[in-house]
């Protein structure tokens, strides 16, 4: 059967990696290459590179991460922050990603996905979704908001658009999978929005990936288990050695959620 | 002796040169691992890979639209018979046809058709992601299979699949609402619908028997 997979996310500023608490407060977690290699022998399903900065500033810096740990590293590497024509996607497939996550050029332009799909092949395709939850009547941010809405630029900028019909939208577009964070739940460690990702990922046709809020093993059983997610992604808990891979796997497998315990590459 | 990956404007090159460069040094050998759209190299290559991330008629369009390269493809690996490996999409171009955007004419290497995944289960995700059990059929003495083991795990992404006219030409198949192509071989060519480049341990094996295999 197919194994739910668990993807450490390496969020990159500058070449370095870092881990922003509710995306701010950025504090220096290492280089990005060596963390790909641990990751990759302890047996990681994927790993994902989110360029934080790649909007603003030193967008090159990304392709030579992402060249070097395809030297190193053979499991699935995904490259978001920045991605904007198909032409980026293709630099950044020829310096070793396997795909590309796209954000805020998908909000602007759904149609790019459409466009990237079809030159690239959906399986190469991941729109992230990074959602709020606003109150249904005023629309104001609001940690006990029923209604969810995508925000851009690392959750600072409202688009009020509502996140289950845009994720349904970005499937039918030709996404291949959507990573989906809650920004209210990021950096807090207190675990998924649950019932965001259930709702996103029993609406949608294709993968979701979990993001957002994993503090403890609990958490990430519970992003399958209850959230239905296909993949939970997690970033502190395993830069910082809270959880190394192997036992999160163990924890994930023995409460329900089948994973893949395979020989890791010594 | 010359591996040349085939560029053909799309495909996770890099990705999958990594693999086989990693490959090539671990067995101490000096083999050339060349990404090429240039159609001399492929025709005198002695292995021919040709990777896959891209939809089936985008690839099929972009080996087309280089000058000889399809001729050079039918010399190595047809005329001269040298091993080849078609991955992903690369492996689903070997087919009579394809049908993902529009039905378009394949290699016709291997008989058969490359369709839509259509679990009966709704359930199930499409695409097929992420790594799944490899159960190996047919051929068990196959060269390129040696040592990887029933239920050992291969990374899958794709919505399409593989599917053989030829029974004796399915060489592995995975469980996902039913069962469903993971390789498929003939004489001298072999394709798998996982991705060995990144299936660590599993995907370095299968390309180290790869390289090692004289058809």
């Amino acid at each position: 059967m197919l194994k739910a997979r668990v993807i450490p996310c390496l969020d990159v500023n500058e070449g370095r990696v870092v881990k922003g608490v509710n995306f701010v407060d950025l504090v220096d977690a290492g280089d990005p290459v060596e963390q790909a290699q641990l990751y990759d022998a302890a047996g990681a399903d994927e790993l994902c590179f989110l360029d934080i900065t790649a909007s603003h500033e030193n967008r090159d810096t990304i392709f030579d991460v992402v060249a070097r740990t395809a030297e190193h590293c053979f499991m699935p590497l995904t490259v978001g922050g920045g991605v904007r024509t198909t032409d980026d996607i293709r630099k950044l497939l020829l310096a070793g990603a396997d795909k590309v996550s796209i954000n805020t050029a998908a909000v602007h332009n759904p149609d790019f996905v459409r466009e990237a799909s079809e030159k690239f092949g959906a399986q190469c395709i991941v729109v992230a979704v990074d959602a709020k939850r606003v109150d249904a009547e005023t629309r104001e941010p609001s940690p006990d908001g029923t209604r969810f809405e995508i925000f851009t630029h690392g959750g600072r900028k409202a688009t009020g658009i509502e996140c289950i019909s845009w994720a349904e939208k970005m499937a039918d577009f030709g996404a291949g999978e959507i990573l989906l964070t809650s920004m209210d739940r990021d950096g807090t460690k207190n675990g998924f929005d649950l019932a965001l990702t259930r709702a996103v990922a029993d609406a949608v046709p294709v993968p979701v990936i979990a993001s957002g809020g994993v503090g403890n093993l609990d958490h990430l059983v519970d992003g399958i288990t209850e959230g239905h997610a296909s993949a939970v992604l997690a970033a502190s808990i395993f830069h910082f050695g809270t959880y190394s891979i192997q036992e999160a796997k163990a924890h994930m497998l023995a409460h329900g959620a089948p994973v893949r315990m395979d020989e890791a590459i010594a | 002796m010359t591996i040349a990956l085939i560029d053909y404007g799309s495909g996770n090159l890099r990705s999958a040169a990594k693999a086989f460069e990693r490959v090539v040094q671990d067995l101490g050998r000096s083999d050339d691992v060349a990404v090429t759209n240039d159609p001399d190299v492929v025709a005198r290559a002695d292995r021919v890979v040709l990777p896959g991330v891209g939809a089936y008629a985008d690839c099929r369009a972009g080996i087309s639209a280089i000058d000889g390269m399809m001729e050079a493809l039918d010399e190595a690996v047809i005329a001269r018979a040298q091993p080849f490996l078609g991955i992903c999409v690369g492996m689903q171009l070997m087919a009579t046809t394809g049908f993902e955007f529009g039905e378009t004419p394949g290699f016709g290497w291997i008989p058969g058709a490359v369709q839509p995944l259509a679990p009966a289960d709704k359930t199930l995700k499409i695409p097929h992601m992420g790594w799944n059990e490899l159960f190996w059929v047919g051929y068990q003495e196959h060269p390129v299979l040696k040592d990887l083991a029933n239920g050992q795990h291969g990374y899958f992404v794709h919505s399409y699949q593989f599917m053989p006219e030829v029974s004796e030409h399915l060489l592995a198949v995975t469980d996902y609402g039913g069962p469903v192509t993971a390789a498929v071989g003939r004489d001298n060519l072999v394709g798998t619908q996982f991705h060995p480049e990144k299936s660590q341990a599993v995907g370095l094996k299968l390309i180290e028997n790869f390289l090692k295999w004289t058809p």
